[in-house]
């Protein structure tokens, strides 16, 4: 028997299975970096002193890691756009565009990573430090995921496009979800651990 | 079910674990593999989850089988130690403290992350609410399978811990730091387990909330949902936002182990007389705030889905709808919300100050409310009923006093005034393991022995499950009211000499004996459960798909239910869940799936 509601919304609520999935899974997310961040302020409140955040950090790399983000957002929605326009083709050239984006983030933050282990600024320096590695660790972790998945969409995945393209559709969908929330949690970091 | 013998042999022909043999049964038997091990079927899934939390009980009982016997003859050799946890963890028969430590932590450990929580959502939950519901299967079935393998990879690296050197965990199943950052390396065993738990039961829970949002059935309505749905939705709820907390934990004791950090390490620490050699400045509050954000929903994890199973059996056993049913929703919603706001009841003692524990206390207070409905109810449920006393109602039955019991003995533990001389006495377990033994786990075997016939088609043996119960009542009071005794009296938990270091202890050191022996008898009439699960898979006596005469739609599925799919078709829903003893009907119970015309009167 087939599930029902895996492409269709079901009436009475709207939604498609996936879209609750991925809402739910977000929200828990948000406790787990919300555990962090509260961490983050509870350690800060109770350190006697806090290195000057922004001399410490590249806030300019920072910067251009925002703006990258911020546009694979931009070209991940578009790639939705395309796909339900039908156009196939664009969508392919966006969600490129993404995966880009998203593998731009990376290098950029492992340059910023290899340059502060050059400088002998690793996690046990301070609680500062701990806590910049853990939270950029955890949220690049989430960006190589999203980037499996985009892939993914964008390579072997496509072939769902003939079969079942409303599907199709809600994946590329629920994967923009995903990847708009990776993106906001980096604007959270970004002015908690770079400029606060 | 076939019989898997074919695939059995030829595993031990090919030799111990070899690839090659494993690829030659995935390409002969593939067939099984997908249907026993790799299957996506919700009700196999439950089946995997019982029997491997069901496993994981034992496990952790035996450990703390173990911790009665040390507790009553500390430093006393027993010869058949040393054969069983190896010379190392008992030289010449006698326990070390470092192994007893060990116990401890993966006794609570085992029991509530790998065996209750599992048997209690993974099992029942996975079974049961597609069927309740009226659903083909769960909404998202190869998330679900992904679950169940992140548990039972949990539940190997927590396992394989006691092997590493140094042992498994051994600071307390709470894991507070600065100890547990110095503990030896099974410690990050149990953070890596963990981790793997708390990814099993998040995509667990995403998958139950989506299922019941989206997959009941035409005319299941919100208030047509059996309690026992509603407990899982709302224990989903739980499982989705409290454990993250404990995940980012894990993470930064994790990197407090391995890269030297100092999350939870203050400064200027003294370890052995020696300065740790950290940055510092790190707060071992914050694990303990983390920890319980998780831990304390945690309980009602553990005791929501009790509830759900045992207002299902009352209501189907006293011929009766439950009492108050829209009420008892409500109150779960409310205990839900406010499982969030209780944590730091765990913390009277850390000075967090008295302006924290007022705020804590009151909510505290307020949370008991929704609670005693639920349990009012539960018992109201049972006036004017015509009550079969079969075994799974004497073992719900029976979750009523129990739970009250350890209900009760928790008031003085969220009072911060009570709970200073309380805190960390055997007082403590005694209450949590009524909530937890003699209340969830009989919540969890009343059913096993009720949905039993759902699943095999056979009943459990009768005399057998009143031996089981009777035995487990007794044993399990036997066990645990003298730990609320000798708390009461000031014995401190988790000591390897059972108390005899403390002078004020010693007027109650004599319970420790019985207590041990009674842990002895709790473990022989388990032999009666094993049995009989294992003898009535193939010799019970065979029923229809309704032995019970009940009315929700699990029981209107074939048995077993069909695989993929449940039903022959989809039910309709023409009522709510309880529809027992109608008045003017011919018969005493009015199933949800049978149209109005057909019902009669």
């Amino acid at each position: 028997m087939e599930i029902p509601y895996t492409s269709e919304p079901r009436p009475d609520t709207g939604l498609t299975n996936p879209k609750i999935g991925i809402w739910l899974f977000l929200a828990s997310e948000v406790m787990l970096f919300g555990s962090l961040f509260s961490a983050y302020a509870l350690l800060r409140m109770g350190a006697e002193t806090w290195p000057d955040q922004s001399a410490v950090l590249s806030v300019p790399l920072a910067t251009l890691n925002t703006v990258i983000l911020i546009v694979s957002s931009a070209t991940i929605v578009l790639a939705l756009a395309a796909v339900r326009a039908g156009r196939i083709d664009a969508y392919r050239r966006f969600m490129g565009l993404t995966i880009l984006g998203g593998a731009a983030f990376l290098v950029v933050k492992a340059f910023e990573y290899s340059d502060k282990f050059a400088q002998g600024l690793v996690p046990a320096t301070d609680n500062f430090l701990a806590l910049y590695f853990t939270l950029t660790g955890l949220h690049a972790l989430h960006v190589v995921g999203g980037l499996v998945v985009n892939l993914y969409l964008w390579g072997p995945g496509v072939r769902m496009w003939r079969t079942d393209p409303a599907r199709f559709t809600g994946r590329i969908e629920v994967a923009g979800l995903y990847w708009h929330f990776v993106d906001v949690v980096w604007i959270f970091l970004f002015p908690v651990l770079y400029l606060l | 079910m076939a019989g898997p013998s074919p695939w059995a042999t030829h595993l031990s022909h090919a030799g111990p674990c070899s690839l090659a043999a494993l690829r030659t049964a995935w390409l002969r038997y593939p067939n099984l593999l997908r249907r026993y091990l790799f299957s996506t079927d919700h009700k196999v899934i439950g089946l995997q989850y019982a029997f491997t939390s069901l496993f994981f009980l034992l496990v952790g009982f035996s450990l703390a089988v173990l911790i009665r016997w040390q507790q009553a003859y500390a430093g006393q050799p027993l010869p058949l130690l040393t054969l069983l946890v190896g010379e190392v963890n008992a030289p010449g028969g006698i326990m070390l403290p470092e192994f007893y430590n060990q116990l401890g932590a993966m006794h609570g450990t085992i029991m509530v992350f790998l065996g209750v929580v599992p048997l209690a959502v993974g099992a029942f939950g996975n079974y049961l609410v597609p069927l309740q519901i009226g659903a083909p299967d769960m909404a998202f079935p190869r998330l679900n399978l992904a679950s169940y393998w992140f548990y039972a990879a949990g539940g190997v690296v927590m396992l394989a811990s006691f092997f590493v050197p140094g042992g498994a965990a051994m600071s307390g199943w709470t894991s507070y730091p600065p100890l547990a950052d110095f503990a030896p390396q099974g410690q990050t065993w149990w953070l890596a387990g963990m981790l793997l738990l708390v990814l099993s039961s998040l995509l667990g829970a995403v998958n139950f909330i989506t299922t019941i949002v989206q997959l009941r059935a035409p005319g299941m309505t919100w208030f047509r949902l059996p309690f026992f749905v509603w407990t899982q939705l709302i224990t989903s709820f739980l499982l989705l936002l409290a454990f993250p907390a404990l995940q980012a934990a894990a993470i930064l004791q994790g990197m407090d182990r391995l890269a030297g950090t100092s999350f939870f390490l203050p400064s200027g620490l003294m370890v052995g007389g020696q300065a740790v050699d950290v940055a510092g400045g790190g707060s071992a509050l914050l694990w303990q705030h983390l920890f319980w954000f998780l831990a304390h929903p945690e309980v009602y994890v553990l005791v929501l889905p009790a509830m759900g199973i045992v207002a299902e059996i009352i209501a189907n056993n006293s011929r009766k709808p439950v009492f108050g049913y829209r009420l008892m929703v409500y109150s779960i919603f409310v205990l839900g919300f406010l499982s969030f706001t209780v944590w730091a009841h765990h913390m009277y003692l850390t000075g967090m100050g008295t302006t924290i524990s007022a705020i804590f206390q009151a909510t505290t207070m307020i949370i008991s409310i929704p609670s005693v409905i639920v349990l009012s109810a539960l018992v109201l449920s049972l006036h004017g009923g015509s009550i079969r006393f079969n075994t799974p109602m004497l073992f719900a039955l029976a979750f009523l006093p129990m739970f009250g019991i350890g209900g009760l003995t928790g008031l003085p533990l969220g009072l911060a005034a009570t709970d200073i001389p309380l805190h960390d006495t055997n007082y403590v377990v005694g209450h949590f393991h009524y909530l937890v033994a003699p209340g969830t786990i009989f919540a969890l075997f009343a059913g096993i022995y009720h949905w039993f016939p759902k699943i095999t088609g056979r009943m459990m043996n009768e005399t057998l499950g009143r031996l089981h119960f009777a035995g487990s009542l007794v044993t399990m009071n036997l066990i645990f009211f003298p730990m609320l005794m000798q708390g009461m009296a000031g014995v401190n938990r988790r000591l390897w000499d059972g108390g005899a270091i403390y002078q004020h202890a010693e007027p109650v050191l004599y319970l420790n004996v019985p207590m041990a022996h009674a842990a002895f008898g709790l473990a022989l009439v388990q032999v009666f459960f094993i049995v009989n699960l294992f003898m009535s898979l193939k010799g019970g006596r065979r029923v229809t798909a309704n032995p019970w005469e009940a009315t929700t739609l699990e029981w209107a599925a074939p048995t077993p239910p069909r695989a993929h799919g449940n039903f022959d078709e989809l039910p309709r829903v023409y009522r709510g869940p309880y529809e027992y003893s109608v008045p003017g009907m011919d018969v005493d119970f009015l199933p949800q799936h049978v149209p109005d015309a057909k019902a009669g009167a």
